[in-house]
């Protein structure tokens, strides 16, 4: 028996003569082991070291997180989102907040806006920082480690200072934002701003023409269009095949048509495509972030309704009117009519939703979170099937995906 | 195989050798806090009359998406007022180990009694020192319940690294 594998965009023949012939061999990795980015398990069938087939097991960071959800109000589960994906926070927030707001009609300020996609841009390129350090890991590169998680920490940086937190933000509001943008921020940022591009630059001197890197990633882990859209992939890893879909361009919420960027794409499917891709898309991020930042105007930060926002703080020492609305909103929560919604967004990722039922109470009657990390991860054994095994710690950590958001 | 790429990474590692580390050794050296931090309560006072500001009225508890506040009033004695309202917080107690440090507390407070600090360092042994009662938030004490055990042993200050402070975010309310 023999097998036809693909190296180095060259096929190489690995063929069992009879006296190595081999067992089918059933093997686990995971879940305890680093290279499958949490607590994911893959049942991997090797013969000899090519991948017969993989099957990834989830379930081992079950939260429950739908269902806690159906147990708050709405305004109590803006602190939940961002703790599914925890790379990419502000994507969940943001999705969270644009379904709730579509359920109530609420109308977002011009400068809440803004600052969304500024902050869930910044995010982007946080969460693909750490998409190259740790992929690169996995490739025993150990040295871009440490310069992605330096910037990383400048972004955590800002995002301590504009939402309290470096994780788990919980900084978006139904109608707005919690406060607005401190004294400081925008100095700072734009520091940042002008100094990204250089770094980005010291990436690539680092690894993208590196002949290791090039020899573990081209032409390893192909994924053809076809595979790719039959799982209905998205987000980068879709991207990497060809398909320009991007939600930021085909269906724009909170003001991206406004911005002025492009979508990078590559053709071959293979692990390489995928991180040039990404790595094309922080500097778009950036751009999108400069521009937001540009047009950051003075403004309201919240939804003026009283029946979405509590009251301005001062108001509530003076009139009984908004102490009434104050106690109603905190102790009950708001209650938008009988009706579905579904905004479709752009994570870091790949399309993100979250699906809210509402009965008119107060609670949702029923979450759904469509998330891009389950979803691109089911084609990973189309990915591997045939390759090395060696090779498939690496089409893995290619596909960027985070536990958290798999298994919600 | 190109030498001179691999000459290029090399490059950018040797650049750094003369570069200041940016690491910080934690716990020795602390990370610098910025002023919207999200970390322990305190409990606030009227700076003037030494009056609780919590009145009792369990809107925290409400608010709270992780059940973390437990509250219970009682009417205050009109010769001996404990709070600035008719009725104080006779229990009020946040399990440390719930709480995710959201702050949606703070910003239910209508009084503005609850705000959230920069203490983080919060790691004790058994289950019941998670629980801060009104002597552990009330503004003025300083670290956590561990460390206070610490330095009660040592005879010495509590010694924490950051500044025990309320954090003054939310507009309009008035923490002096
Ligand atoms: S910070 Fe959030 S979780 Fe903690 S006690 Fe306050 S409301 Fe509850
Ligand atoms: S801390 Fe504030 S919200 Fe909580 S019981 Fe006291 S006054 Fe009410």
């Amino acid at each position: 028996m023999s097998k036809t594998i693909t190296k180095n965009n060259k096929k190489e023949t690995i063929s069992n003569k009879s006296e190595f012939k081999t067992k089918l061999m059933r093997i686990n990795m995971g879940p305890q082991h680093p290279s499958t980015h949490g607590v994911l398990r893959l049942v991997v069938d090797l013969e000899g070291e090519v991948v017969a087939a993989v099957k990834p097991q989830i379930g081992y960071l079950h939260t429950g997180f739908e269902k806690t959800m159906e147990n708050r109000s709405y305004m109590q589960n803006v602190t939940y989102p961002n703790r599914m994906d925890y790379t990419a926070s502000f994507s969940h927030d943001l999705a969270y907040v644009l379904s709730a707001e579509k359920l109530m009609d609420a109308v977002v300020p011009i400068r809440a806006q803004r600052v969304r996609v500024l902050l869930t841009e910044l995010n982007r390129i946080a969460s693909h920082l750490i998409y190259f350090a740790t992929g690169l890991l996995d490739m025993g590169a150990l040295t871009l480690y440490f310069y992605t998680m330096r910037e990383r920490e400048d972004i955590l940086d800002l995002f301590e200072m504009i939402a309290g937190a470096r994780m788990n933000y919980g900084y978006f509001r139904i109608g707005g934002l919690a406060y607005d943008v401190p004294e400081g921020f925008e100095e700072k940022l734009r520091a940042f701003i002008s100094k990204f591009p250089k770094m980005m630059q010291q990436y690539a001197d680092l690894f993208a023409k590196n002949d290791i890197f090039l020899a573990r990633s081209k032409g390893i882990g192909v994924l053809s269009q076809e595979i790719a859209l039959d799982y209905a992939m998205t987000g980068p890893s879709l991207r990497a095949t060809g398909v320009g879909l991007d939600f930021r361009k085909a269906a724009p919420y909170s003001g991206y048509e406004d911005y002025d960027f492009n979508v990078p794409t590559a053709t071959a499917g293979d692990v390489y495509s995928r991180f040039m891709v990404r790595f094309e898309e922080m500097g778009e991020s950036l751009k999108i972030v400069e521009q937001a930042l540009n047009r950051l105007e003075p403004g309201p930060i919240k939804d003026p309704s009283r029946h979405i926002s509590l009251p301005p703080r001062d108001e509530l020492a003076s009139s009984m009117e908004a102490v009434i609305f104050h106690f109603k909103l905190v102790t009950e929560g708001f209650h938008p009519a009988k009706a579905e919604s579904y905004v479709a967004t752009e994570s870091a990722r790949g399309e993100l939703g979250y699906f809210l039922v509402s009965d008119g109470g107060s609670m949702p009657y029923r979450v759904k979170v469509r998330v891009p990390s389950l979803i691109n991860l089911q084609a990973l054994e189309s990915a591997c099937k045939g390759g090395l095994f060696a090779d498939l710690v690496m089409t893995l950590a290619s596909f960027d995906p985070i536990l958290g958001d798999i298994d919600k | 195989m190109s030498v001179l790429d691999i000459a290029k990474g090399m490059g950018v590692t040797l650049g750094h050798l003369f570069k200041k580390p940016v690491t910080v050794l934690y716990p020795e050296e602390k990370v610098d806090i910025k002023p919207r931090f999200r970390g322990r309560h305190h409990l606030l006072k009227h700076p003037d009359s030494d009056l609780e500001k919590c009145i009792g009225c369990s809107l925290c508890a409400a608010a709270c998406p992780a059940y973390a506040i437990y509250v219970e009033a009682e009417e205050n004695d009109p010769n001996d007022p404990t709070s600035a309202g008719e009725r104080y917080a006779k229990i009020y107690e946040i399990n440390m180990l719930r709480c995710i440090f959201c702050g949606l507390c703070e910003e239910a407070c209508p009084t503005g009694a609850i705000v959230l600090g920069h203490e983080f360092e919060l790691a004790d042994f058994r289950y019941q020192d998670f629980i801060y009662g009104k002597d552990e938030l009330m503004v003025g004490v300083k670290g956590s319940k561990w460390q206070r055990r610490e330095a009660a042993k040592k005879n010495k200050e509590v010694n924490i690294g950051v500044k025990s402070v309320p954090r003054k975010e939310l507009e309009g309310v008035n923490y002096d």
